[in-house]
């Protein structure tokens, strides 16, 4: 195949990617625009088999079915919950294949490579082990294999310099000196630094982080594109690059968070805020009985989800509850924080599995105006979202972000596993407020028992 | 390649990969973010042409791991989107 042809086929799969991400920008397009993302990459994928010379075909086919094979099955079986930490992961092989390409591509080349395509290296290892060192701390973080709080050390803000400073000078060595050695060094601090520079941020924040070491990924891509020459490579790496950058800042601002805050709020945030949640004082916790009435008797009722629903897989449940609230002449709604759950629309997703309708999910703008009006609001598994210490404790973790203000509604439920505090970390003064009743257990379990007291009266 | 031609693609790209994405609502985040993690699975094609003119067998071994890091991140990216938006058209089914 001549190089033209070549090349204009990749132009078809860089088309295909732009497609892609405008499908996936738009709720009924998005799917469509999945499959089309896949095609083109399927077209790229193919088409370089046809540009010889092609050696070592047996390595490179055994090698994608053993990706496949670690891939599909990771992706078919993943719980809805465990998704947010297998995207983590699966960006941060992304970016350690793109070092380890890189780090080839610089063995191959020699001492023919321009300073240009050293440069270009030096930025892939760089970025690339970062990311996937980066991903891997968040996917722990997610998976509870370790806390999910900022972790800061004393002086972790000088190790985190010194090591972005020794980073800076093996790339200058890199540079300068060439070969296997100072890229291997250069490699080692990369991945040193992706895991200092995700440490301290907090759980809650990790969404963000991801979305940022995604950006970063698609940038290295692009970087062993020019490498490589391959222009398919810089197109794709450079749109993913832009795109992750936008939704970054958009998740961002839908939290109400700085990007600046979110990367380095631990290092700001007084830890004293943070250690007042030992302390035990009183809660008000009811059966699911008083629940029952309490709903029965009310005109208005907004369901808060959170990331308790998901672990529960309560969603059916909780639309029970909803459509029995419904069939009573209760007026029900949805309230849903953008970034409720492990991931933004985390909770869109969940209630969509339950077939709930579209008109019942109202978005925190729409509904913080009528909790004045509401007789009780259901806080299911949420903590953060509903933390009004975002408004009102300055130098708290949260503190910014917008919240569902259900300290606003006339009664408040909480269904909690136990006082544990959310994924922030941070005490919530809402469950000890006098008008706050607290029913404890599974989801779930709760709500089935909720829905058959109210069934009963 | 010559350097302008490749700075020309790289700043469209930036401009079209800014445009596509920027009136996205805070439902389709995750989905978006994840089909974006599958396209750059498509390093891939890097992957596969380093490994086809390795010589050594350091240079093999490593641009085998990464055909299989890549191949992970793509297929499974993929997929895995594919899986979030799947809830979505459950939801449309049920308004028809």
């Amino acid at each position: 195949m001549n190089q033209s042809l070549y090349d204009l086929i990749g132009l078809a799969a860089g088309v295909c990617f732009i497609l892609a991400l405008k499908g996936l920008s738009h709720p009924k397009t998005a799917r469509r625009g999945n499959i089309i993302g896949a095609i083109g990459a399927t077209i790229a994928t193919v088409v370089v088999f046809f540009k010889p010379p092609i050696h070592n075909l047996g390595w490179i086919l055994s090698a994608i079915a053993v990706g496949a094979a670690i891939g599909v099955p990771a992706a078919r079986k993943v719980q809805m919950t465990q998704m947010p930490q297998l995207v983590a992961l699966f960006n941060g092989v992304g970016g350690g294949a793109a070092a380890l390409v890189a780090m080839v591509e610089y063995q191959a080349l020699g001492a023919e490579a321009t300073t240009a395509e050293v440069i270009f290296t030096v930025f892939t290892v760089v970025v690339g082990c970062v990311s996937f060192s980066g991903s891997v701390i968040t996917f722990m973080k997610l998976q509870e294999l370790m806390t999910t709080r900022p972790v800061v050390f004393p002086g972790g803000r000088f190790l985190i310099a010194a090591t972005l400073a020794a980073v800076l000078g093996s790339s200058v060595w890199v540079v300068i000196a060439l070969g296997t050695t100072p890229l291997l060094v250069l490699a080692a601090l990369s991945l040193l630094f992706g895991i200092l520079f995700v440490l301290p941020v907090g759980g809650a924040d990790v969404p963000i982080v991801i979305s940022l070491l995604n950006a970063f990924t698609g940038l290295t891509v692009a970087a062993s594109g020019y490498v490589l020459q391959s222009t398919l490579l810089i197109i794709a790496g450079t749109l993913v690059g832009a795109s992750g950058t936008i939704l970054t800042r958009l998740m961002a601002d839908a939290m109400g968070r700085s990007l600046f805050g979110t990367l380095f709020g631990a290092f700001t945030a007084k830890p004293q805020d943070l250690a007042g949640a030992a302390e035990e004082r009183p809660v008000r916790s009811g059966s699911p009985d008083d629940v029952a009435i309490l709903l029965n008797y009310a005109r208005r009722v907004v369901i808060v989800p959170g990331f308790g629903l998901a672990v529960a897989q309560a969603q059916h449940t909780v639309r029970e509850l909803a459509d029995l609230m419904i069939s009573k002449g209760i007026d029900v709604a949805y309230g849903i924080h953008p970034v409720a759950g492990r991931m933004p629309g985390h909770m869109n997703v969940l209630l969509a599995e339950a077939n709930v309708p579209y008109d019942q999910l109202a978005e925190m703008d729409e509904v913080n105006p009528t909790f004045g009006q509401t007789d009780v609001a259901i806080v299911i598994g949420a903590n953060d979202v509903v933390n009004p210490a975002a408004q009102t404790t300055p130098g708290c973790p949260i503190y910014g972000m917008p919240i569902l203000e259900v300290s606003h509604a006339a009664n408040v439920i909480f269904l909690k596993r136990s006082m544990r505090p959310g994924f922030a970390g941070i005490e919530n003064e809402l469950l000890y407020d006098p008008k706050t009743m607290l029913l404890f257990g599974d989801a779930k379990a709760s709500l089935t028992k909720v829905v058959s007291a109210l069934k009963a009266l | 390649m010559d350097a302008i031609a490749i700075i020309s693609i790289f700043v469209l790209a930036v401009f079209v990969g800014f445009e596509v994405v920027s009136k996205v609502s805070s439902t389709l985040h995750t989905p978006l973010m994840s089909g974006a993690n599958a396209i750059h699975g498509v390093i891939l094609v890097g992957a596969i042409m380093v490994c086809s003119h390795s010589s050594t067998t350091l240079e093999l071994v490593l641009s085998v791991i990464a055909i299989v890091l890549a191949t992970i991140n793509m297929i499974g990216g993929f997929v895995v989107t594919d899986r979030m938006l799947e809830m979505f058209k459950g939801k449309k089914g049920a308004n028809k």
